[in-house]
């Protein structure tokens, strides 16, 4: 399996590095021809209006819903939770708009407000998942074939549908390969 | 059930935000507009200043951390982190940019030193800080304070990237050297550059430094950013070299894509056609010693 890692901007090396301990190929994706040969895409996390800036300005952005409409699994950490969203709270930025969540930016506050803890992901299994979240956005809405995986003080922080998978935190900062691996083998591995 | 506590501030939280700013472009802003200008061109974070660096050298005199009133209006124009600068050692004024909310401080030899042998206690601050180092042994010694993010010094305000290129190449060369030093010369190596011997050993066995590493000081041009990104930095700041410039709408939209397509001569041939009049550079040599801001920090 090889799975692509959006390298517009963000922390892309740190997914790849856990993709990699996984056991999955990675390739850094910039271009649209980068993507030819890729059975999944991981969405880092970074500043969402620089990624859709960036997605825009090569193009990227169609080549992306295409594949993703046929088929193609897709794991967004934080702006990449805001990226697949169909809808963000005030605002007009552009996204992939694949996914039926209605995604509220910057939800938790600025910076001083940042912060970890340990969520309950019952799919995960029983151990706590150290959390990192920075500056993150969380869900408001999801329509009814959205699965939430996980809440943090009641807000919605991870979530999937069909073959894409969210989180509003940082696993990419962790050594906790869990939700690597989720994505790979639970997602990824039945969709491809 | 997990436990639930939020830890705000922790090490990690500092580190992150940085983590994601990699690979993105900070530009420093003296208005909300430029601010607006900014995140339209897909900046990953501003500097709100008072002055950029050119005209803080113009002006000469005592360069302070911004009023408030303009820091706050920038950070109520852009949905992006807004960055502030503090004084060397004025640990007040970073108290006050922590109790307005900005999301990284950067304590920064473009503001005249308000201490002339100490740097501020970072860990006692639950907002990240960024310092600037000119090589390894600085670096260090801000990090152990408590940077959770370091960036080149270069020299700012001048638009001439050769102090930063110099900075970048001094750290990646000593991390280099470091790392094939045996054990018993790691004491001796710590003591010459000033740095301390824990993270100099952590430097050994990773071949990186801890935290993100930008450069900073003097980028003016797409080929510069990318030139310092080839050099193995983490991102670009950006001070007065597109707001210095004839079209910086344009100027900063080429710098950003330079940033993440650095490896691609022909992209950054394509984004660099037409931008118009670069910000006028200043030979580094004719700056007299004493206005040398990358000599300001102990």
């Amino acid at each position: 399996m090889l799975i692509g890692v959006l390298a517009l901007q963000g922390a892309f090396r740190e997914h790849q590095y856990l993709l990699d301990k996984c056991g999955v190929s990675t390739r850094q994706v910039r271009k649209t021809s980068e993507l030819e040969g890729v059975d999944a895409l991981v969405i880092p996390g970074g500043e969402s209006t620089t990624m859709s800036k960036l997605l825009n300005g090569f193009n990227l952005m169609k080549p992306i819903i295409d594949l993703a409409n046929q088929g193609m699994p897709i794991f967004g950490t934080c702006a990449g939770l805001i990226m697949l969203a169909k809808h963000i709270r005030n605002s007009e930025q552009e996204t992939l708009a694949l996914m039926d969540i209605d995604v509220e930016r910057n939800a938790f506050g600025r910076q001083v407000d940042s912060f970890e803890t340990n969520l309950d992901i019952p799919v995960l299994g029983a151990e706590p998942y150290r959390a990192v979240f920075i500056r993150a956005p969380y869900i408001i809405e999801v329509s009814e074939d959205v699965n939430v995986l996980a809440r943090c003080a009641d807000k919605i922080v991870c979530a999937s549908q069909d073959r894409f998978l969210v989180a509003a935190f940082h696993p990419e900062l962790t050594n906790d390969l869990r939700m690597h691996r989720y994505f790979i083998e639970n997602i990824a591995k039945q969709k491809i | 059930m997990a436990e639930t506590v939020a830890e705000k501030g922790t090490w990690t939280v500092k580190k992150g935000l940085a983590e994601m700013l990699k690979g993105g472009v900070i530009m420093d802003v003296t208005t909300p507009e430029q601010a607006k200008i900014a995140e339209d061109a897909g900046a990953c974070a501003v500097m709100a200043l008072e002055r950029v660096p050119a005209d803080i050298r113009a002006a000469g005199g005592v360069a302070r951390m911004a009023d408030p009133t303009i820091i706050m209006r920038i950070m109520d124009a852009v949905t992006i982190p807004v960055m502030a600068k503090a004084r060397i050692g004025h640990f007040v004024e970073a108290q006050i940019l922590e109790s307005l909310g900005v999301d990284y401080i950067d304590e920064s030899e473009v503001l005249t030193p308000a201490d002339d042998q100490y740097h501020i206690d970072k860990h006692s601050f639950k907002v990240p800080f960024v310092c600037g180092a000119r090589n390894l042994g600085e670096a260090l010694r801000r990090i152990a304070e408590g940077a959770a993010m370091i960036r080149t010094k270069g020299e700012p305000g001048t638009g001439n990237v050769v102090e930063a290129v110099r900075h970048m190449r001094m750290v990646m060369g000593e991390i280099r050297r470091v790392q094939n030093l045996p054990k018993e010369e790691m004491m001796s190596a710590a003591k010459n550059i000033g740095a301390p011997y824990e993270l100099l050993l952590e430097i050994a066995s990773n071949g990186k430094l801890p935290v993100v590493n930008f450069a900073a000081g003097g980028i003016a041009t797409p080929a510069d950013a990318a030139l310092m990104m080839q050099l193995g930095c983490d991102g670009i700041f950006v001070g007065s070299g597109i707001f210095k410039s004839k079209d910086p709408r344009s100027r900063a939209k080429a710098i950003v894509v330079a940033t993440t397509h650095f490896n691609d001569p022909k992209i950054l041939a394509e984004i660099s056609r037409d931008l118009g009049e670069a910000m006028p550079g200043i030979e580094i040599a004719t700056i007299v010693p004493e206005q040398r801001m990358q000599d300001r920090g102990w």
